[in-house]
């Protein structure tokens, strides 16, 4: 395989707990605990989990909105785990993001035009008559009319904010954009209008995409790739068509479980899990989800190594003998 | 199965009938319909769902049952709300105080804004007990410890000392179940009382809704815009658009074979798990109009743009086969 665009190796980010008279810091959040990913050029990987797994963390790690304690993240050739923020500018011409909630990640006193002509302003390009066109391009190109541009972002519908952000996110040509559940807050109708555009400029740009989300079916409609997220581990990880077909952790199949089918009388084996994601503050020391099934033999896993092992071409899963068949255990454990 | 359970639903008793419902809301721009003429009825043991877009009167729909309009703009216009034996529209607020948690449970979207922040659980859950049971403040403890077993919260005499930040969404919105099932009601409410959860969390809190309800034998409005959802939960389907229901037939019928261009539409936009994953979904062209400029005649006519006579009259509300009730506009439904 060529080189990846976006490398992760191993990357651990962890937010100090404080507490006590003294604000001593008495315990962290390893909301990201070791992970490691890749996505190649026009790639799209898609990250579930539930909420507080870490998914979000992960991509803010990866644009360096949060900062990692280990690990490395390369992006495009580059070593950005610990560049400056002025070395790292640069880059974010190549890096972008795309939020939840559009309402909230636009500022509501720009106007439309500001908020689509800042991305050139930062970076220092073309002349204010130049900008206007790009702008006015962007909106046509997402599918909003150009009188849009004098307008504020309250003026608009979840959907068209929506759009506003994406333009805003391809406004200076990226080659990754990480989507933290772009389309979670809107209406279905809405969100097939949104997911076929991202479609149609991932293939007219070449974008690579990090999709994170908690809608499997959604994920499984967009993505190449699907990782699943548990605790800040990734625990399993293949081609969006394999996991569904073929899903080997027990996490992986109690999600893909869950969904609801649009298909009454539909007879299905739900795996209905018990409780919450357990806090990941002083995670368990062993499989945190045998942990959480109470599964026999969660204290064989304790001190384990359960890193990612490539249980068939492409499908990797963590070797872990609380959520695995017998067979796929062992055949893990025939693995280097 | 379903149909069985369906048939045998058609002899229970009518316990709520909405006839010719109007809701509107004085604004700037005149007093405006939200709610246009809707009418359904809910049995006993039966779920309804109530589907559609934001913006489709779905929610004003329900406050208007319970009389929790924002005031003083919203009001109810016209016609009638029969439940049990008495008309909700002309029952007046110490009435209404009466039915509102006791007859009627009402399960909001978020847990956070329908608790009180600054009282602890135990204390909301003993209201709701002392408001409308003859019951002495230990008895309502009791009773309010059960009913968080119930919900299955664990260690439920420690929780009842928490606040609600204390606890994550998928507790919270237990502690609302537990609430609005506490007085035992006839009639539950439920406005998209998964939406804000994960998948995993969604199944458990489904499934503790229809347990709780066959336990009670209560009838149950689920208003949702998740066709997944539904499909698992309900027994009857109104479709929603424009403020007034384009769409009304038996689950498998409304899934199996819809008849309006609208339901149609949105059972169509939906990502499944087996759509071809990186191809274009179906959408639904244009949006919903503002309550200001709907028309006379048929909504989905107008937000299609179609030119014509439809959008003058307002279509008839026909029974097109058996219990399958459809909004007969000649444009929007084939074969009429």
């Amino acid at each position: 395989m060529s080189t990846p665009l976006l490398h992760v190796q191993d990357l651990k980010v962890h937010f100090p707990v404080r507490g006590g008279l003294l604000k001593r810091t008495i315990g962290a959040v390893r909301a990201v605990d070791g992970v490691s990913l890749s996505i190649a050029a026009g790639e799209t990987l898609g990250l579930v989990g539930e909420s507080g797994c870490g998914k979000s963390t992960l991509g803010k790690a990866i644009v360096r909105l949060s900062s990692p304690q280990a690990g490395r993240i390369v992006f495009d050739g580059h070593d950005i785990t610990h560049a400056s923020q002025a070395k790292i500018r640069p880059l974010r011409r190549d890096l972008q993001m795309i939020f939840q909630d559009p309402s909230e990640s636009l500022n509501s006193r720009q106007s439309v035009r500001s908020i689509l002509e800042e991305p050139f302003i930062v970076h220092g390009l073309g002349t204010p008559r130049e900008r206007q066109q790009w702008v006015n391009e962007l909106l046509e190109r997402v599918g909003l009319p150009s009188a849009s541009a004098d307008k504020y972002p309250f003026e608009f519908s979840g959907g068209q904010r929506q759009r506003i952000g994406i333009a805003r996110a391809i406004a200076l040509k990226p080659k990754l954009i990480i989507c933290d559940e772009p389309v979670s807050a809107l209406d279905v109708s809405v969100q097939s209008q949104v997911l076929n555009l991202m479609l149609e400029l991932q293939q007219e740009m070449g974008l690579s995409y990090l999709f994170i989300a908690h809608d499997l079916a959604v994920v499984k409609h967009i993505s190449d790739r699907i990782a699943v997220m548990y605790l800040g581990k990734i625990v399993e990880l293949a081609s969006s068509e394999e996991l569904y077909r073929n899903p080997r952790h027990a996490y992986t199949k109690a999600l893909l479980s869950a969904i609801p089918v649009a298909r009454p009388g539909h007879q299905k084996q739900r795996i209905l899990l018990e409780g919450d994601v357990p806090s990941p503050i002083n995670p368990p020391a062993g499989s945190a989800f045998g942990h959480r099934i109470n599964h026999p033999r969660y204290a064989e896993t304790m001190g384990m190594d359960l890193s990612l092992k490539e249980i068939a071409p492409d499908h990797w899963v963590a070797a872990d003998p609380c959520c695995l068949s017998e067979e796929d255990y062992a055949l893990c454990q025939s693995l280097p | 199965m379903r149909i069985e359970s369906t048939k045998e639903v058609r002899v229970s008793e009518t316990l709520l009938k909405v006839d010719r419902l109007i809701t509107a809301f004085d604004t700037d721009a005149g007093l405006l319909r939200a709610v246009d003429e809707v009418s359904f009825e809910v049995r006993r043991g039966q779920t309804l769902g109530i589907v559609g877009e934001s913006g489709c009167g779905k929610s004003v729909t329900a406050m208007s049952i319970v009389k929790l309009l924002p005031q003083p703009s919203g009001r109810i216009l016209d016609g009638s709300i029969r439940f049990k034996d008495r008309d909700l529209v002309h029952a007046s607020g110490a009435e209404m105080r009466k039915i509102r948690g006791n007859e009627i449970g009402v399960i909001f979207q978020e847990p956070m804004t329908a608790l009180n922040p600054s009282h602890t659980i135990g204390k909301q859950l003993c209201e709701c007990f002392l408001l409308h049971k003859p019951m002495s403040r230990k008895e309502a403890w009791q009773a309010s410890v059960e009913m968080l077993q119930l919900v299955r919260i664990p260690a439920p005499e420690q929780r009842m000392h928490d606040y609600p930040h204390q606890l994550s969404g998928g507790m919270r919105q237990r502690i609302v179940i537990a609430l609005a099932m506490a007085c035992r009601p006839d009639l539950i409410i439920a406005d998209e009382p998964t939406t804000a959860l994960d998948v995993t969390v969604q199944a458990q809190i489904l499934e503790l809704i229809k347990e709780q309800q066959q336990a009670l034998n209560s009838a149950m409005i689920l208003i949702t815009h998740d066709l997944g959802v539904i499909a698992e939960t309900c027994d009857e389907v109104v479709v929603m658009y424009g403020g007034r229901v384009v769409e009304k037939a038996p689950v498998e019928e409304i899934f199996r074979a819809p008849r309006h261009a609208y339901t149609k539409g949105l059972l169509a936009s939906m990502p499944h798990l087996d759509t071809p994953p990186k191809t274009m979904l179906p959408v639904i062209p244009g949006m919903v109009e503002s309550l200001q400029n709907f028309v006379r005649g048929c909504r989905f006519c107008q937000r299609l743009q179609r030119q014509g006579t439809s959008t003058l009259e307002r279509p008839a509300f026909v029974e097109i086969s058996p219990h399958h009730w459809v909004e007969a506009c000649p444009l929007c439904v084939d074969s009429l």
